[in-house]
């Protein structure tokens, strides 16, 4: 197989594009996707600070990379969450490619903030482990940019995230999901940071070979929890449509964002309110991670909850 | 030759001298489910394999519900 540009040896064939790159090559065409993200959908500007959400796997330190290969200025935000040797693993990769590069690392602990760690968190809710986990991460990081005076925080979903999280949506109808679910997310409200997906035009398999030509020493374990997650099972179920018909992935996406995600935008704007405890941005009175805080220390505390009102 | 496999990690023998795609239809492997490394290269699916090569599939899946 032969390189489209140079026609040297391929190390990557990229079957939805009908091409093959050797490795500078694919390392050209990712990042020419991320620039081309970043610039159709006005994700941020030299100018801006970007708070860049790092887990220590390969998606959120390709994309930190080529940010600050960019010359972007970067920041990276890691928010240990407890679980186990995972996170203690995870936590090293980010610590490590940050010395490496020279580059700021926010580092905030889930329990510190939540009043336990993700595995507790499970526990009191008696939820899966990834609702209160992704709550709390989208808190964290909004909190983390407005306190550091970042406007937009990125973070490293890539096409097949994306796709997954489409299917998810449509298998249940969620209308509410629909028009939320963009590549970037505009600040509706002073104490909301804009939200970018800068990887979204590129898969899964194309950030793990960008990390692993780049030498980034990322955790290739899953995170213990996400075993049997609905999310990998979509990402199942789409590869398997992928392998049949090279492009699937690309063309559910980009067709629901270019043509069906307009129809579900609601004319009538949320209702946006600040929490009455934290003051970060809720549609009700308390927001959904005050709420769940609570619960975890009520529970750490060995309380018993107060009975239903 | 020999094929490491993770998530566990573990490893498997496979008849060598045939091609990438070969090995991964015998293991039941979507392609586009891993990235095939041989030392400090990945290869390309239409690449033949020796019978003393040693190759890492590392799967690119990750993520739980978000």
């Amino acid at each position: 197989m032969k390189c489209r540009k140079c026609g040297g040896a391929a190390a990557l064939e990229l079957r939805r594009h009908n091409a093959a790159f050797c490795a500078p090559d694919f390392l050209e065409f990712f990042r020419n996707q991320v620039r081309e993200a970043i610039r159709r959908h006005k994700m941020f500007t030299r100018d801006e600070r970007v708070l860049v959400a790092v887990s220590g796997g390969k998606d959120s330190l390709a994309l930190w990379d080529v940010l600050l290969d960019e010359g972007y200025d970067a920041t990276g935000l890691y928010l240990d969450l407890g679980i186990f040797d995972y996170s203690v693993e995870s936590k090293a990769k980010c610590e490590a490619f940050a010395a490496r590069r020279g580059a700021p690392l926010i580092i905030t602990r889930v329990a510190d903030e939540v009043g336990g760690p993700v595995p507790v968190i499970k526990q009191v809710t008696r939820r899966p482990p990834c609702s209160g986990c992704g709550l709390s991460k989208r808190y964290l990081m909004n909190r983390a940019a407005l306190e550091h005076g970042m406007a937009v925080v990125a973070t490293g979903h890539n096409l097949d995230d994306e796709a997954a999280t489409l299917f998810g949506s449509v298998m249940h109808w969620q209308t509410d999901a629909l028009p939320r679910q963009s590549p970037a997310l505009a600040s509706t409200h002073p104490k909301l940071v804009r939200r970018v997906k800068p990887l979204y035009r590129l898969s899964e398999r194309e950030a793990a070979a960008y990390a692993f030509l780049r030498r980034i020493d990322y955790i290739v374990e899953e995170c213990p929890f996400a075993k049997g997650a609905t999310s990998i099972a979509h990402k199942e179920i789409l590869n398997r449509m992928e392998e049949a018909s090279p492009g699937a992935k690309h063309n559910f996406l980009f067709g629901f964002l270019e043509k069906a995600r307009p129809a579900f935008e609601r004319a009538e704007a949320v209702q946006l309110n600040e929490c009455a405890r934290c003051g970060q941005v809720t549609t009700g009175t308390v927001c959904a991670f005050c709420k769940l805080a609570d619960q975890v220390k009520r529970a750490a505390a060995d309380v018993p909850p107060a009975p239903e009102q | 030759m020999k094929v490491v496999l993770r998530n566990p990690r573990r490893e498997v023998e496979v008849a060598g001298n045939r091609r990438v795609k070969d090995v991964l239809r015998e293991l039941d492997i979507l392609p586009e489910t891993v990235l095939v490394i041989r030392g400090d290269d990945l290869v390309t699916a239409d690449q033949m394999l020796r019978d003393d090569d040693v190759i890492e599939l590392r799967p690119v899946m990750s993520g739980g519900v978000r």
